[in-house]
């Protein structure tokens, strides 16, 4: 059974009260780190852990928390990104709702890290529910003097406070985030300036996930040494993945990062397989903004090797034949899902939630959208493969945030694999509408001759 | 302080200058003049935060500085990044550069109504320039345009939000010239427009330089609109004593009569002393102003060019071309 550092005690009934969680050994890492640490000890504790971002980006945090500005007198910020918007991402929710004071413990003592009297948590607008849980959470930790003045008489204050979005996409950016909880309209912000120099109301700031903020407690509790024993690599530690599509098994899944992409889905222990005995068709390995994987490349890398769940191994072959982590959500398709519908809807999506600030996003996602329906629906023609192909190199990488990539990225890599099936919905006009493509011919890996 | 003002090079294109430390791409760029220049459709110096959305001006580092000599892995917005000492841009010679350039000016465009035959803006509109320069000469786009309702916002000023390609530039101009914050963006994405709260009227002495900044012809004159296409009047410098502005303007003549007023624009379109309203919208006789004489619009539109048969040179061969 591989171990669990997050959600060990998830099960026990109760766990989101003060009470349970101080019993199961709750807050533990708050004393070790206020009573014993410096905040340098706990970046370093962390550097040597090799935590990465868990958000999808998979930046070192240690060396995200060593850039943060710290001129005098300048208060700083933490900032938790609980805007979990992303489709097929489900972790972060699982996570707060089942074991909320895990956040809290993190919030806390990575605020001493950084040096952060106020931190925040920005939380989808969807989430209210989780809002209301990690509230009642947060009185309770201050009631009992986790949080406020003098925490355990160390001298360090911190106020912690939850703040809704309003339901988009984009404010999980994060410069966006940063401009909604300033009360703005969430427009990513140009960069440079990094969020380390001129982050909220212009402090020094530093945002990372929930997941990657959850993290910091067992590494505070354990050592640095210690969680990087598990894992393979540069990806240490483990991963919360949130499974979901054509399997047997769908959740929220916590895995040591050094296990088989083929165990994962086939195990019992995780996905239990595919639904109804069917095959696997393609796997979307990091949420939906990452490129989508053919079943034979879902298993074993271009090189024939095993693809483990790891940052390096899932981006082996980089957008010619890997993917990415991303953020764990774990999207799997049989071979009945029809991938051209699949792309559009991502693409519907993306058109949905571009903030509409920079022109190829703004326009560039809509326009793809409009092709993808008409293909799916019967009506495309062979010109729009390439047109569509034409359109993602345009906004990939001209854009101020991420998610001109993020809209872009799908769609290239539907095409690269499946193109098959987007010039039969050319040809079968009529029945693409009525059956879908089903396993591109059995094809395996042929490696291209350059 | 010596230090403060030492100058750092950059080179755009195969041209070299130096520049103060903190100075943007395009700035440098527009200090060497010519066709080194990036377009800029939302950039606006004197407008704080402006720059950055329109994704025209984006080149290439091909050498990021004499320290750090690695090149950027993509290409930049010139608008908003600073020079460094040693850095090596391309601008036009880059054929990744206008590829994208290629690809933004057709994303401006598959929205964009097309309706310069009725539109104000035509000849002195930049996006007008920019997809002669760039454009394609056919749409890829086949699906239906964005359309919005015309609104009168205020008693000057009409916005056709169908024409406007979301620069911003007229969001900060309200933000920065006038008190108080009066109209911004709502909605996101190619849903996105200008508006002003509940339709509000923009009321301020200020507020008609909005249609100076617009790039195209979203924000228009309604004093001026339909009155005249631009290449047929004649601008003047011209001004007059004004207790609320620099009273310094063009006045766009139609044989005697001034047809319009507006603020001067420099060879990169952009105004540096904005006008009052009472300036653009009220002294339209003759006897309000002092005309000076000519003024020369460096720009590349039909209006410098003011006939067809004597087009600029540089632009001679993509006419013939035609």
């Amino acid at each position: 059974m591989a171990r669990k550092l997050l959600l060990e005690n998830a099960h026990i009934e109760g766990i989101n009260t003060y009470d349970v969680y101080r019993k199961n050994g709750g807050y533990r890492s708050v004393e070790k780190a206020l009573k014993s640490m410096s905040p340098e000890d706990v970046v370093e504790e962390v550097k040597k852990s090799g935590l990465r971002g868990r958000g999808g980006a998979g930046f070192p945090t240690g060396m995200k928390w060593s850039f943060i500005a710290k001129p005098d007198g300048v208060p700083r910020h933490l900032l938790c990104n609980a805007d979990e918007s992303e489709p097929g991402t489900f972790k972060d929710r699982y996570l707060m709702e089942k074991i909320p004071h895990l956040l809290i413990e993190g919030m806390i003592v990575s605020s001493f890290a950084l040096g952060a009297n106020h931190s925040y948590i920005y939380i989808r607008g969807e989430y209210m529910y989780v809002l209301r849980i990690l509230e009642k959470a947060i009185a309770e930790a201050y009631a009992n003097g986790w949080l406020g003045k003098n925490i355990l008489g160390s001298g360090f204050d911190l106020d912690l406070s939850v703040s809704p979005g309003a339901g988009a996409y984009i404010c999980g950016e994060e410069t966006a985030l940063i401009e909604s909880l300033e009360g703005k309209r969430g427009n990513p912000r140009m960069k440079p300036p990094f969020p380390a120099v001129k982050g909220l109301w212009q402090r020094p700031t530093v945002v990372n996930n929930v997941e990657t903020i959850a993290a910091v407690v067992p590494i505070v509790n354990e050592g640095g040494d210690e969680y990087a024993k598990i894992g393979i690599g540069r990806s240490t530690g483990t991963k919360l993945i949130s499974a979901g599509g054509n399997i047997n098994r769908p959740g929220v899944y916590e895995i040591e990062m050094n296990i088989t992409v083929e165990e994962f889905i086939y195990s019992d222990t995780y996905c239990g397989g595919i639904k109804n005995g069917k095959k696997l068709k393609a796997c979307v390995p990091g949420g939906s903004s990452v490129p989508i994987l053919p079943h034979y490349l879902v298993c074993k890398t271009a090189a024939g090797q095993d693809r483990l769940m790891t940052y390096e191994s899932l981006a082996d072959g980089g957008f010619a034949t890997g993917s990415m982590l991303g953020s764990g959500g774990f999207i799997v398709y049989d071979e009945d899902q029809c991938i051209v519908r699949n792309t559009w809807n991502f693409t519907r999506f993306y058109h949905h939630e571009s903030c509409g600030q920079c022109s190829p996003c703004r326009e560039g996602t809509g326009w793809m959208e409009k092709v993808l329906h008409r293909l799916e629906y019967g009506h495309g023609k062979m010109e729009d493969i390439d047109l569509l192909w034409d359109i993602q190199r345009k906004i990939e990488g001209n854009t101020i945030c991420p998610l001109g990539d993020a809209a872009a990225w799908p769609v290239a890599a539907a095409i690269r694999h499946f193109r098959e099936e987007f010039e039969w919905h050319v040809n079968e006009p009529k029945a693409c509408m009525e059956r879908n493509y089903g396993l591109v011919a059995e094809k395996t890996f042929e490696p291209a001759t350059a | 302080m010596a230090e403060q003002t030492e100058k750092i090079n950059v080179t755009i294109d195969g041209k070299t200058i130096a520049v103060d430390p903190g100075t943007t791409i395009l700035n440098a760029a527009r200090m060497i003049g010519g066709d080194v220049v990036p377009p800029a459709m939302c950039y606006y110096s004197s407008l704080k935060g402006s720059g950055g959305k329109c994704r025209t001006c984006l080149v290439e580092v091909s050498k990021g500085s004499e320290k750090d000599p690695r090149p950027m892995p993509k290409l930049v917005a010139s608008c908003s990044t600073s020079v460094m000492d040693g850095m090596e841009v391309k601008n036009k010679t880059s054929e990744r550069v206008n590829d994208a350039r290629h690809g933004v000016v057709e994303f401006l465009l598959i929205n964009h109504p097309l309706d310069c035959p009725i539109c104000d803006q035509a000849g002195e509109c930049h996006l007008q320039d920019l997809a002669f320069e760039h454009g394609l000469e056919k749409t890829r786009y086949e699906f239906k345009r964005r359309t919005f309702d015309k609104i009168d916002i205020g008693e000057y000023i009409k916005l056709h939000m169908t024409r406007c390609i979301l620069c911003y530039r007229c969001v900060y101009t309200a933000d920065q010239l006038t008190n108080q914050r009066e109209h911004g963006v709502m909605k996101r994405g190619d849903a996105a427009e200008i508006s002003t709260y509940i339709q509000n009227a923009l009321d301020n002495d200020f507020i008609g330089n909005v249609i100076d900044v617009c790039p195209v012809g979203a924000l228009t004159d309604k004093t001026f609109r339909f009155r005249s296409r631009v290449w047929y009047t004649k601008p003047m410098d011209a001004h007059r004593d004004c207790q609320k502005c620099s009273g310094k303007a063009v006045a766009w003549m139609i044989g005697d009569e001034i047809a319009r007023i507006t603020a001067r624009k420099d060879q990169f379109g952009e105004v540096k002393e904005f006008i009052c309203n009472e300036c653009r919208f009220d002294k339209k006789e003759k006897t309000d102003w002092v005309i000076e004489g000519p003024r020369h619009i460096d720009r590349h539109s039909v209006i410098s060019a003011n006939k067809y048969e004597d087009p600029i040179p540089e632009h001679t061969p993509l006419l013939n071309k035609a």
